[in-house]
C-alpha cells in the first residue's frame, strides 16, 4: 500500500475516528462528506469506543498476494455499540472459538507488511473483549 | 426513445487462452457479432472490462480495440463497473441507439486474466470492493462473499449442503454449452469435499475466472427491415447501485441495488415477474445465486433455498437458472460474463440453443450481471422477436 494513503487514513487506522453528524447524530465509519440518513454535510469527527459484537465471519485460506504470509487469518463484520458495523481482521482467537454475536474490542496490530524491508502497515483488529 | 433490437451476437469459449491477446480475444468476438449481423461496421464502440489496466498494462481499450477490429475512428469508449463491467458497456451501447445519437453500436466484453499469477488476480479481483476498508484489511473479493454466506447460513438455518442444487445445475447445463470452461456435472460429493477458499466458500462455490470475449450488435427496431440476422428486443437495460462496501448496508442480505435494478427493468419492459420464462443471474458464488433471487423478488428473503431443485430451475422447470452453465459453469471472465448472459440469452430466444439445454417457448428472459458485491447491477430483460 502508498505512503500518502497510509498516512491520510491514520486517523480511522489508529483511533478509529469516523463521523457524526451535526444535524441528526447518527455516527458513520468510515467518515462520510454527506450524512446518509439526512443528507446533512454538517459532519464533525468521532472516535468509536471500539466495543461491538460480531456480525459475520470468515477464515481465509487464499488471499491477495499482500496477505499471502498471514494465511489462515479470520476476517469479520463487527457491529459497533454506536451502530455503524465495521470491516476488519479478528486477533488472539482461534477459529474455532469464534460465534456470531459474540463481543469484541479493537486492538492495534500489524495488517500487513511490504516485504522484508518495507513498510510495516498498522491499524485496527478486533478480539475477544477482555473483561478484568 | 427508440426501442432497440440486437441483430448479432458472438462469443469466444471461456478458457485459458494464453496464445491469444486482449485486443485480439475482444475482436474474435466483435468480428462473429458483426457477421452473424452481416454488417461491415458499426458507428460505436462500448467495451466493458475490468482488469486491462492492473492484469495487461493496457487502458483506453475503445480507441485499441476499434482499432483493432478494422474500425479506427469510430466513437470507442471503456466502461468499467468491476465484473458488471460487460452489461454496462451493453447499457451504454443500447442508450446510444435509442438515443438516436447512432444507428448501430456494438457492446462488447472482454477480459485477459491468464496474464499473471493467481495471487496478482486475487488481488486484482480486490479492487472491486473498497480499497480503503475492505481490501486494505485482507478481505479477499471471495472472503467479503463469504461473510454473507455465513451470516445467511446463521441467520436462516441453513446447511452447506443446501447450496449445493444450485451449484450442480449450473455444471449440468455447462456439459451441454461449447464455450463452457467447464463441461463435466459434478456431485454432491464433490461439492461437500471441495477445497474451502474462504470458510464457508469452496472452490465449488465459487466461478472459475477464465478469459473469453462476447460481443452483440444493437441497432433501431425501427430500420430493422435494413438488416438480416434474427434480430431480439430490448425490452429493458437498467442500473441499479448499492453502497461498496458491505457494512455500509442496512441488511447486508437484502441486495437492494439488485432491487432497484429488477424494478426499474420491469417498469420500463412493463412486465411482472410471471413473463419472464428464464433467468441468467450473476452466480459468482453460490451466497449470490440466494440473494439474488430473493433481491430480485423471485424468492421471499432467507428462502431461496427452498426453490433449489429441479422441478424449479431445471430447463424444464418453472423458472430455467443459468441455462448455459451460469458464471459457475460457462466460467466467469469477469469484465466480459454480462455480455455472455445476453449472448446466451439471445441464442435461447432465436431456438439456437443446444437440445439439451433448450428452453423451447420462451418469450422474455431476464439476464442479471452484478458488479461487486451486489454494488452496481445491470438487468436487461430481452423479447422473442416475430
Ligand atoms: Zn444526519
Amino acid at each position: 500500500m502508498d505512503i500518502p494513503r497510509s498516512w491520510r487514513l491514520r486517523n480511522q487506522r489508529y483511533l478509529l475516528e469516523g463521523t457524526r453528524c451535526s444535524h441528526c447524530d447518527q455516527k458513520h465509519f468510515p467518515p462520510v462528506l454527506i450524512c446518509p440518513a439526512c443528507q446533512s454535510r454538517e459532519t464533525a469527527p468521532f472516535a468509536f469506543s471500539g466495543q461491538g459484537k460480531l456480525y459475520s465471519y470468515s477464515v481465509v485460506y487464499q488471499a491477495p498476494s499482500q496477505f499471502e504470509a498471514f494465511v489462515p487469518y479470520i476476517v469479520a463484520l463487527v457491529d459497533l455499540e454506536e451502530g455503524p458495523r465495521i470491516t476488519a481482521q479478528l486477533t488472539d482467537v482461534s477459529p474455532e472459538e469464534v460465534q456470531i454475536g459474540m463481543p469484541l474490542e479493537k486492538v492495534i496490530r500489524k495488517i500487513s507488511e511490504e516485504g522484508e524491508r518495507g513498510l510495516i502497515f498498522y491499524g485496527y483488529k478486533f478480539r475477544p473483549l477482555v473483561t478484568y | 426513445m427508440r426501442n432497440v433490437a440486437i441483430i448479432g451476437i458472438g462469443q469466444t469459449p471461456v478458457d485459458e487462452h494464453w496464445g491469444t491477446s486482449l485486443r485480439a480475444l475482444a475482436a474474435k468476438a466483435v468480428l462473429s457479432a458483426l457477421d452473424d449481423a452481416n454488417l461491415p461496421g458499426v458507428e460505436a464502440l462500448y467495451v466493458g472490462n475490468m482488469l486491462s489496466g492492473i492484469l495487461t498494462s493496457q487502458e483506453n481499450l475503445g480507441a485499441l480495440i476499434a482499432e483493432t477490429c478494422g474500425m479506427p475512428g469510430i466513437e470507442a469508449v471503456k466502461v468499467e463497473a468491476a465484473c458488471g463491467s460487460a452489461a454496462a458497456a451493453f447499457r451504454q451501447a443500447v442508450l446510444a441507439v435509442a438515443s438516436g445519437a447512432v444507428d448501430s453500436a456494438t457492446a462488447v466484453g472482454v477480459e485477459k486474466l491468464t496474464e499473471m499469477s493467481g495471487t496478482a488476480t486475487t488481488f486484482g479481483l480486490a479492487t472491486a470492493s473498497d480499497s480503503d476498508y475492505e481490501a486494505a484489511m485482507g478481505l479477499s473479493f471471495v472472503a467479503i462473499n463469504a461473510l454473507l454466506m455465513r451470516r445467511y447460513m446463521h441467520e436462516y438455518g441453513w446447511r452447506k449442503e443446501d447450496f449445493a442444487p444450485f451449484v450442480m445445475n449450473a455444471h449440468r447445463n455447462a456439459a451441454h454449452n461449447p464455450n463452457a470452461m467447464f463441461r463435466k456435472p459434478i456431485t454432491a460429493e464433490q461439492y461437500a469435499q471441495a477445497k474451502v477458499v474462504a470458510d464457508p466458500i469452496n472452490l465449488l462455490d465459487s466461478s472459475p475466472i477464465g478469459d473469453g470475449a462476447a460481443a452483440v450488435v444493437v441497432v433501431a427496431e425501427e430500420h430493422l427491415s435494413r438488416y438480416g440476422g434474427r434480430p431480439v428486443a430490448v425490452r429493458a437495460c437498467e442500473i441499479g447501485t448499492d453502497t461498496i462496501a458491505l457494512d455500509n448496508r442496512k441488511d447486508p442480505l437484502w441486495l437492494e441495488g439488485v432491487e432497484r435494478s429488477t424494478l426499474k427493468a420491469f417498469r420500463s419492459a412493463g412486465v411482472r415477474h410471471q413473463d419472464i420464462d428464464f433467468f441468467e443471474l450473476h452466480d459468482a458464488f453460490s451466497i449470490m445465486t440466494a440473494l439474488s433471487l430473493e433481491a430480485s423478488g423471485f424468492a421471499e428473503k432467507g428462502r431461496a433455498l427452498k426453490l433449489a431443485n429441479e422441478a424449479y430451475f431445471g430447463i424444464g422447470g418453472k423458472m430455467p437458472l443459468m441455462t448455459f452453465g451460469g458464471l459457475k459453469g460457462r466460467g466467469h471472465p469477469v469484465g466480459a460474463t454480462g455480455v455472455y448472459q445476453i449472448v446466451e440469452a439471445c441464442l435461447q430466444l432465436r431456438d439456437q440453443a443446444p437440445a439439451a439445454i433448450h428452453v423451447s417457448g420462451a418469450r422474455r428472459a431476464m439476464t442479471q450481471n452484478i458488479g461487486g458485491s451486489g454494488a452496481n447491477v445491470v438487468t436487461t430483460i430481452l423479447e422473442r422477436m416475430g
